[in-house]
């Protein structure tokens, strides 16, 4: 009794330790990520006088350039800017578009919520799709359409996003005219676009589970299983199924990156509004801020995904709790 | 070469004496390995023809077409036909013809990338897997913060700083693609680190930039060679999202991604201006791809 409660309050502590350790990491990642893309975006050789006042700035006078300098604090040393801005993110303050004028925070958070539309029905569609091709591979009778099936995935991931979004225009918009081909309006324009972001995700998703269902249906319990008599849907289901998609967690930070950067071509081809199209007007612009912006959004959304499955990991699989002092994760006994 | 020959595998020798032995017969014998290895894998020939051709085609595009890329030689958008096999295009040139121009700009611009990601990338890997400590550490976290953003938004950030055009995009995406390549060739590295004629060429006394580029780098040549494939298939797929974008190549000049941008405005009175691009792209994908699997995958060839 007194062993178990000691036990357990060990478990909590290490568990204590291991999540501080990771959300330490998760904001030196954050910080990293912000100085990489200030540097890369801020000291690379570019003219960015040009780049604010829209266009060539040959007919501006010297006094001008300088007003427009001192105005967006160029005249101070990179160094100086840095920290600066640096400062200023930690209140959320991103600076300001060149174009417009606007906060980035503003324009971001404007853009979001038509991104996040196609995102969600994208990543259910992901998964959906994904995990129909992987159960059916496994449980096709004939090699041949497992195969086909198996097939797939390989073959969506080198199909381009932007002309996989053509064709499904050029089939469900002009051929059967099922849904609109462009603009933001109503559920309908909705469908499209999600496919075409959930494609790459959901070939992801095929691979990696066709690949744990494979395992996890040699593992012992699933032989135990039927020799208990369990109907091959219920081992692949009941058992085999459960085991499998724990892992695909792991890869949740890379498929919200998968979403967001698909976005950019998704929302071009579509001509919809959203976080990937305010990227390529930034970009087409070389709005410096709001590249920014929308750069260190991706990697803190990747960062708290990805710490989020760190922290509930072990909840969702019972043998991993015990935490290694490098504040790894370690499975028992193997 | 001294140190080499000093203490090497037991199969190396074995190798050497049955060459030493019967040369004749192990070349044939090994003709029909290769030739059997292959048949099994129609799918393999198919990609390293196809590899092969588009190399021909970017190096010597006049190979495969007569026609001039800007000229205008028949009416405008006509569907595929046997004097036109990919149609013509909104202004009357021959699709086909700025299909094989374009992979002279699409195949150039994916050797750039490759170039800049694998040498970068390798450099990185093989200094951090191969010095270790600190060294190791800090470039490892470098590598970790480049990975934290989508690879897409990365390069975009960098088409940003460099300025546009398609040798600028694909140094973007070369630089994009460093973290991967360095992970992979560290993880090598740490393999042949340890293994018996590194230990000897140490104990021999060669220097480490020796042993690195003598000993290690040759024995991770094939995940090299496979990386380089699939950088290859990356490179394809990124350059042309980017160009389709509008950052690359500026029309009339021919590029995979601008083609099928420009046919964009046609997709329902045209289909092919942007599905035969599309289609040569995806085949040079899977071609990269397949020949990458090759590498790794399965069996190799040794």
């Amino acid at each position: 009794m007194a062993h178990a409660r000691r036990e357990r309050a060990t478990s909590a502590n290490s568990y204590g330790r291991y999540v501080a350790g990771r959300v330490a990491q998760a904001v030196l990642v954050v910080f990293a990520a912000y100085t990489a893309s200030y540097l890369i975006l801020w000291s690379l050789p570019g003219d960015i006088i040009a780049n604010i006042t829209g266009g060539d700035a040959t007919d501006l006078t010297a006094a001008q350039i300088a007003q427009i300098r001192h105005q967006w604090g160029l005249d101070l040393p990179l160094i100086t800017r840095y920290f600066d801005s640096l400062g200023h993110a930690f209140t959320g303050d991103f600076g300001r578009s060149f174009t417009s004028s606007r906060p980035v925070t503003a324009l971001i958070a404007e853009a979001l919520p038509a991104t996040l539309q196609i995102a969600t029905l994208g990543f259910l569609f992901a998964v959906v799709a994904g995990s129909t091709v992987a159960i059916l591979a496994t449980r096709a009778r004939s090699r041949w359409l497992s195969n086909l099936l198996l097939g797939l995935p390989p073959l969506a991931v080198a199909i381009p996003a932007f002309w996989l979004g053509l064709l499904l225009i050029q089939v469900f918009s002009f051929t059967f005219h099922l849904f609109p081909a462009t603009g933001n309006f109503g559920p309908q324009s909705l469908v499209l676009p999600a496919i075409t972001l959930g494609i790459p995700t959901s070939a992801m998703i095929a691979q990696l589970l066709a690949q744990g269902l494979a395992k996890a249906l040699d593992e012992p319990y699933s032989d135990t299983a039927r020799a208990k008599g369990a109907s091959p849907s219920r081992v692949q289901f009941r058992h085999a199924l459960r085991n499998a998609a724990i892992p695909a967690l792991t890869v949740s930070g890379l498929v919200v990156g998968t979403l967001l950067s698909g976005s950019v071509v998704t929302e071009t081809v579509f001509s919809r509004i959203g976080l990937g199209r305010l990227t390529a007007e930034a970009v087409s612009a070389q709005d410096l801020p709001v590249v920014q912006g929308v750069v260190v959004f991706a990697a803190v959304t990747f960062v708290v995904v990805n710490l989020l499955v760190d922290l509930i990991y072990p909840a969702l699989d019972p043998r991993i709790i015990t935490v290694a002092p490098q504040r790894r994760l370690v499975l028992k006994g193997a | 070469m001294s140190e080499f020959a000093l203490v090497r595998p037991a199969e190396a020798r074995a190798v050497d004496a049955t060459v030493a032995d019967d040369s004749a017969e192990q070349s044939t014998s090994r003709t029909r390995f290769v030739v059997g290895y292959l048949r099994s894998r129609p799918g393999l020939i198919v990609s390293v023809v196809w590899l092969v051709l588009l190399i021909a085609a970017s190096v010597v595009p006049t190979l495969f077409t007569a026609t001039d890329p800007l000229a205008t030689v028949g009416t405008v958008r006509t569907a595929p036909s046997a004097q036109h096999i990919f149609g013509t295009d909104q202004i009357g040139r021959d699709l086909f013809t700025r299909v094989v121009y374009g992979a002279q700009l699409s195949i150039r611009a994916a050797a750039v990338a490759i170039g800049v990601g694998l040498v970068v990338g390798a450099l990185i890997g093989l200094i951090a897997g191969y010095v270790g400590g600190w060294v190791d550490l800090v470039l490892m976290r470098i590598i970790d913060v480049l990975l934290s953003i989508p690879g897409l938004l990365l390069a975009l950030a960098f088409v940003v700083a460099l300025g546009f055009g398609t040798i600028n995009v694909a140094i973007a995406v070369g630089l994009t693609s460093i973290a991967t390549n360095a992970r992979v060739l560290r993880s090598e590295v740490l393999k042949v680190k340890h293994s018996v004629f590194v230990e000897a060429a140490h104990a021999g006394g060669a220097t480490p930039v020796r042993i690195l580029f003598r000993h290690v780098l040759p024995n991770s040549v094939i995940p090299l060679l496979s990386l380089l494939a699939l950088d290859f298939s990356g490179a394809i797929l990124a350059i042309s999202s980017l160009s389709f974008l509008g950052y690359g190549a500026q029309p009339p000049i021919p590029e995979w991604g601008s083609l099928i941008s420009g046919g964009r405005d046609f997709l329902a009175s045209a289909w092919w201006l942007t599905t035969a691009p599309g289609l040569v792209i995806v085949v040079t994908v899977l071609a990269g791809n397949r020949v990458a699997r090759a590498f790794t995958g399965e069996g190799t060839i040794r």
